[in-house]
């Protein structure tokens, strides 16, 4: 007998499991419907895979597992999907959800189920599968799907397989019947397990008030090639709680933010490992369970092997409740469970038990009293938490410090509120805290996103700006360099023409916009002051009537140099108009195509809409782009040849020789993904783009090199620009991380460091590339003085 | 059928606090019962005159704050105030004294600070404080062991000097152990005990008294309403301390066994200090409170200028609750260390 280690606190409340125990293990009948709710446990509700209408056999799928913590579900029975709606589950909120309704047939038909016959000669994989498609979920608590606790990766090594039979809540005695009745089942899933994750250790722990299950489990498990070592431990509440059993049992804790994997251990409750056994032995999945019906109000008390989906109400019929006397219905044990407010709702997965309890059995809570600091929560807490505090700081909404007194820590076992003299219900104001404290953590989270967006926005916008004014930079050399190679006074006019209305335009235009937006300030300031009576009304109304001329001068000053520059035969405005026009139009397709990516991942039904628009924007884009490229080309063929032109010229094949590079770069990701996804479709569809796309790279780089060599003119200037942005760039990236290192530094985040190193680095580049610049520079003069 | 929506847990343990106060006030019989026998009517006639004050007090403070009288008045929380306040009174402490103690103890300690568990003083030992600072003449005269004195006066005569309808007779103050060792000036212990007359009495009708609040404590703790950390930190630090300073000089200081059975050392290790309200809160935050207090009572005891120390003790450590309390937490499962300070 191995050792029993203990945990702190824990309480010894009546049992009350002697009343269910009076009969066997039960069937019950069928009832006229079964309601299976898509989600029954933690995680991701199940997908329909049948339709209204559709006949259904035993233990067919009907649906499959939303993600990867989800699970399959199963028909219990035979019969007509009558519907797939929304119906009242089990929960503590009382909500409705998702159901797939099924009228059974009485005919018991069973689908064809084919399970392992040796389990130990297939593969790891296969049995996790045959698992998984059983839709297995943990049959104790919360539900997690079982596969995922018995399938672990790699780096999960498993030194203790710990089978939780200990059954700790007053009341509920389904695990203590299965462990009488299927103990070979419950031994025959552990070894199934143990094939699965290899422990050192396997260990069953059971509650010495359950004297007969241990001896079942104790013979079946002398009869099983494994070591197995059952555990008998002393009755007290919570030892049944995963954590507080691998204390009891193997003497470590599992730490602060960590799952048992972690350190090793995997806890499974009976139920769950008899449930394996049916699905890998004889691939029957999980459609069944049993369930205690007790409480005062119950003539027949008992264990009932219930279909999955059965309406309480029906099991209540059965047992004979006394609907007069009912007056709480709870799902689960008396400690930890939910009451319902009605009960049409089903049984599932995970339930248990059903008290059905009267008046005398469970008294309304006497009203709360003060707290007069007893201690005596804290004494039986099992987590060492000082729940009197924890209940101080969520009633003074201090969240911080019930954080830092690890109310996240608190199992909600509720040991601290039933020994409590002062019937403060302790676990629902915690309960209250820590909802608080994960939307306000969501909030947060969210508000940093922003804030990261925000900012990204802000270095884009930063970005383009730069770009602009290098634009307008080079449009002026350029413009300086057609005057000295041919100093016509017309350029001159012609640039200083083109650059100013234009400068001036959009002074005016920044203008008028601040203008309109004082008067609707101070409009608002005047209605606000009017509504209250507050603040000098005359004052202000004097205030809007001035907002309101200033405005209206500069908009009508601003229509007339809109007019002027419209009038203005210059052809620069067209091609600069067409060019934002395009990148307009190639922004509005890329954030389009991020939209659909975003909702064909989350599986929205409004990615089919936007793969239209996607498609209307792209062609609208391509229109753009060449409208622009046509501007383009007749501006250059408009303009007579100059010295500065080929420049021109080979910058723009440049850029469009780029252009070409990532579109097609663009178009080859695209389709080594479609290939990995084997999408052959996409696949058709993307590769002669990416011959197309192919060929006009090749097209762009050779008439950018032929412009290249046809072009004698400086290199040292491009040189010269190229290093100047360059440096630009380096400048930019240190002011950055500066930024963000000193904001790190405040806020003591550990990114610091690399932040620092990062800096370090990017400081050397940007000196390196002024250096370069430097060096370039008197160059550049010389050749430019030649 | 209408169903119930609650949340869980949906039983509880039956108790509730009166229960608790009330399973206190039991307790402290024992040591109520061997004052009585010990030294007259005085102590019951204490408790009850305080027990009327403190349920008065405490109905028009509650009127005052608009509650429910009754339910408050069922916690038993005032009456156990009084009861602590009287048991600690000298037998013949006149009526008005006792008035002003508890109004001081219900009213300021208690209700001004929001009622029970909101008090960061322990009420009763405010009150006596208070009464010792204000009257210490009438505080410090205890009355003789019944069996010096010779005659036990009878209740009616209790109550008439109590109540001042007639004086104080001198046959009726005696100076009490503590006092007396206190006032020993010169003399050695030895000489002490040889020398004053009754010391021998008054010593064992005090530790009878002493024992009998061990009885009662050790009820406590095995109906687990106080743990253990407190009442055992107080006597092991007094334990250790009195008998370092016996050890060192035995003829000066009083032995071990004196400290611990003599005033009100028992009364305050296992119902003053043990007060939840105003106690530290963990397991851990207890010892050292506890120990805190058994120090202090001895530094108050033989450097001080009052004989008997626990009040000052224990109240000087009400103080220190809150930061012993955020120093003194116990570390949670999965947890490596706890946490400290005072944070969020
Ligand atoms: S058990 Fe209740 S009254 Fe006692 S300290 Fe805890 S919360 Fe306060
Ligand atoms: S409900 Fe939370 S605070 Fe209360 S005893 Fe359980 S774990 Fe401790």
């Amino acid at each position: 007998m191995s050792r029993i280690w203990s945990f702190q606190g824990g309480i010894h409340p009546p049992e009350n499991k002697q009343q269910s125990l009076q009969q066997p293990l039960q069937p019950l009948s069928l009832p006229e419907r079964l309601i299976l709710p898509l989600q029954q446990n933690i995680g991701t509700p199940a997908v329909p895979r049948v339709n209204v209408g559709e006949k259904v056999l035993k233990g067919q799928c009907i649906a499959d597992p939303g993600s990867h913590v989800s699970v399959f579900h199963h028909a219990p029975t035979s019969g007509t999907v009558s519907d797939i709606g929304m119906y009242p589950v089990p929960h503590a909120s009382g909500m409705d959800a998702l159901c797939i309704v099924i009228e059974p047939d009485g005919e018991e038909r069973w689908a064809e189920l084919e399970g392992i016959e040796d389990f130990r000669a297939a593969s790891k994989k296969d049995v996790a599968e045959k698992i998984r498609v059983a839709g297995l979920a943990g049959m104790g608590g919360a539900g997690f799907p079982t596969d995922i606790k018995l399938h672990l990766s790699d780096d999960h090594i498993v030194t203790t397989l710990i089978a939780n039979g200990v059954e700790c809540e007053p009341y509920i005695t389904a695990d203590d019947t299965l462990m009488r009745a299927r103990a070979e089942e419950v031994i025959g899933g552990l070894e199934i397990a143990t094939h699965l994750i290899q422990p050192t250790h396997v260990l069953i722990g059971i509650e010495d008030n359950k004297p007969e299950a241990a001896m079942a489990i104790n013979a079946a498990a002398a009869r099983s090639p494994l070591d197995i070592e059952v555990v008998v431990v002393p009755t007290k509440y919570p030892s049944g709680g995963e954590r507080q059993l691998i204390k009891l049992l193997t003497g470590v804790e599992v730490p602060h933010g960590q799952i048992p994997a972690d350190i090793g251990i995997v806890v499974q409750n009976v139920g769950t490992l008899a449930a394996v056994y049916r699905a890998v032995h004889a691939g029957e999945p999980l459609i069944s369970r049993i369930t205690t019906l007790t409480g005062d109000a119950a003539e027949r008390p008992g264990n009932y092997e219930v279909l999955l989906g059965t309406p309480v109400s029906h099991l209540l019929d059965e047992a004979g409740v006394d609907r007069e006397r009912l007056s709480r219905l709870i799902m689960g044990g008396p400690m930890m469970g939910y009451t319902l407010d009605q009960p049409g709702v089903p049984l599932i997965k995970t339930s248990n038990c059903l008290i059905a309890g009267t008046q005398e059995e469970f008294p309304p809570a006497p009203p709360a009293q003060n707290c007069i600091r007893c201690g005596q929560c804290e004494q039986v807490c099992p987590a060492s938490l000082l729940p009197q505090q924890l209940h101080w700081f969520a009633k003074g909404r201090e969240f911080g410090k019930a954080l830092d007194y690890n109310l996240m820590d608190c199992i909600e076992c509720g040991a601290c509120a039933y020994v409590c003299p002062s019937n403060i219900p302790l676990v629902q104001y915690y309960r209250f805290a820590k909802g608080e404290i994960r939307k306000e953590q969501v909030e947060q989270r969210k508000a940093e996103q922003a804030r990261q967006r925000f900012e990204a926005r802000q270095a884009r916008l930063e970005q383009e700006k730069e770009e602009k004014a290098r634009k307008r930079r080079e449009r002026a050399e350029a413009a300086a360099r057609a005057q000295t190679s041919r100093p016509q006074p017309a350029a001159t006019n012609a640039g200083a023409q083109a650059s100013d209305p234009e400068a001036q335009l959009k002074q005016l235009k920044t203008q008028a916009a601040v203008a309109r937006t004082k008067l609707k300030k101070a409009q608002k300031a005047l209605e606000q002051a009017e509504a209250t009576g507050e603040g000098d009304s005359q004052a202000l109304a004097a205030e809007v009537a001035a907002a309101q001329a200033r405005s209206d001068a500069l908009e009508k000053q601003l229509q007339q140099a809109q007019q002027q520059a419209q009038a203005d035969p210059s052809k620069e405005p067209d091609l600069k108009a067409l060019k934002v026009a395009a990148a307009v139009a190639r922004t509005k397709v890329s954030k389009t195509e991020k939209a659909l990516t975003e909702a064909e991942q989350k599986g929205a039904p409004s990615a089919e809409k936007l793969r239209d628009s996607l498609a209307t924007l792209r062609a609208k884009a391509d229109e753009a782009q060449r409208a622009f490229e046509e501007a383009e080309r007749a501006a250059a063929s408009g303009q007579e040849e100059d010295t500065a032109s080929p420049a021109l010229d080979i910058k723009a094949l440049k850029t469009a020789a780029a252009v070409a590079r990532t579109k097609l770069k663009k178009a080859q990701r695209a389709l080594s993904d479609a290939r990995e996804t084997g999408d052959t479709e996409q696949i058709a569809e993307f590769e002669p783009q990416v011959r197309e796309l192919e060929a006009q790279a090749e097209k762009a780089a050779r008439a950018l090199a032929e412009a290249e060599a046809a072009q004698p003119a400086s290199p040292v200037e491009a040189d010269l620009k190229a290093l100047k942005s360059a440096a630009a760039i380096a400048r930019t990236k240190v002011k950055k991380t500066e930024k963000a290192l000193a904001d790190a530094r405040e806020k003591g985040l550990a990114s610091a460091d690399q932040l620092e190193t990062a800096l370090a680095g990017l400081r050397q580049k940007a000196a390196d590339a002024e250096r370069a610049l430097q060096d370039a520079q008197p160059r550049a003069g010389a050749v430019e003085d030649a | 059928m209408t169903l119930i929506h609650t949340s869980s847990p949906h039983t509880g343990r039956p108790g509730h606090v009166g229960g608790v106060m009330r399973q206190v006030i039991l307790a402290t019989l024992p040591g109520l019962a061997a004052l009585v026998w010990y030294f007259g009517w005085g102590p019951l006639v204490n408790v009850l005159w305080a027990s009327v004050l403190a349920l008065v007090f405490e109905a028009a403070v509650i009127k005052l704050r608009r509650r429910p009288v009754a339910f408050y008045l069922k916690d038993y929380s005032a009456v156990l105030t009084a009861v602590l306040l009287g048991l600690a009174l000298p037998p013949y402490t006149p009526w008005w004294v006792t008035l002003v103690g508890m109004f001081v103890a219900i009213v300021l300690a208690k209700q001004l600070y929001g009622g029970l568990g909101q008090n960061p003083f322990n009420p009763a030992m405010v009150g006596y404080a208070l009464l010792l600072i204000a009257f210490p003449v009438q505080m410090t005269q205890w009355a003789p062991p019944v069996s010096l004195s010779g005659d036990n006066p009878g209740l009616l005569a209790t109550l008439k000097v109590i109540f001042e309808l007639t004086p104080l007779p001198d046959a009726f103050t005696h100076a009490t152990p503590l006092d007396t060792f206190k006032n020993k000036g010169a003399l050695t212990q030895e000489e002490l005990w040889a020398q004053v007359a009754g010391l021998k009495d008054s010593f064992g009708a005090w530790q009878a008294v002493s024992l009998a609040y061990l009885l009662g404590g050790l009820y406590l703790l095995v109906r687990r309403i106080i743990t253990w950390h407190i009442p055992v930190a107080i006597l092991f630090a007094l334990f250790m301390v009195s008998g370092f300073f016996y050890g060192s000089d035995p003829s000066n200081f009083a032995p071990p066994l004196f400290h611990l059975t003599m005033g009100a050392t028992m009364l305050g290790a296992f119902f003053i200090a043990t007060d939840p309200a105003t106690a530290a809160t963990s397991n851990k935050g207890k010892l050292v409170y506890g120990f805190c207090i058994g120090l202090l009572i001895y530094i108050i005891r033989s450097w001080g200028n009052y004989p008997d120390a626990v009040a000052f003790a224990v109240l000087l450590m009400n103080l220190a609750v809150p930061f012993l309390d955020y120093y003194t937490r116990p570390r949670t499962y999965g947890h490596k260390k706890a946490n400290k300070g005072i944070r969020g």
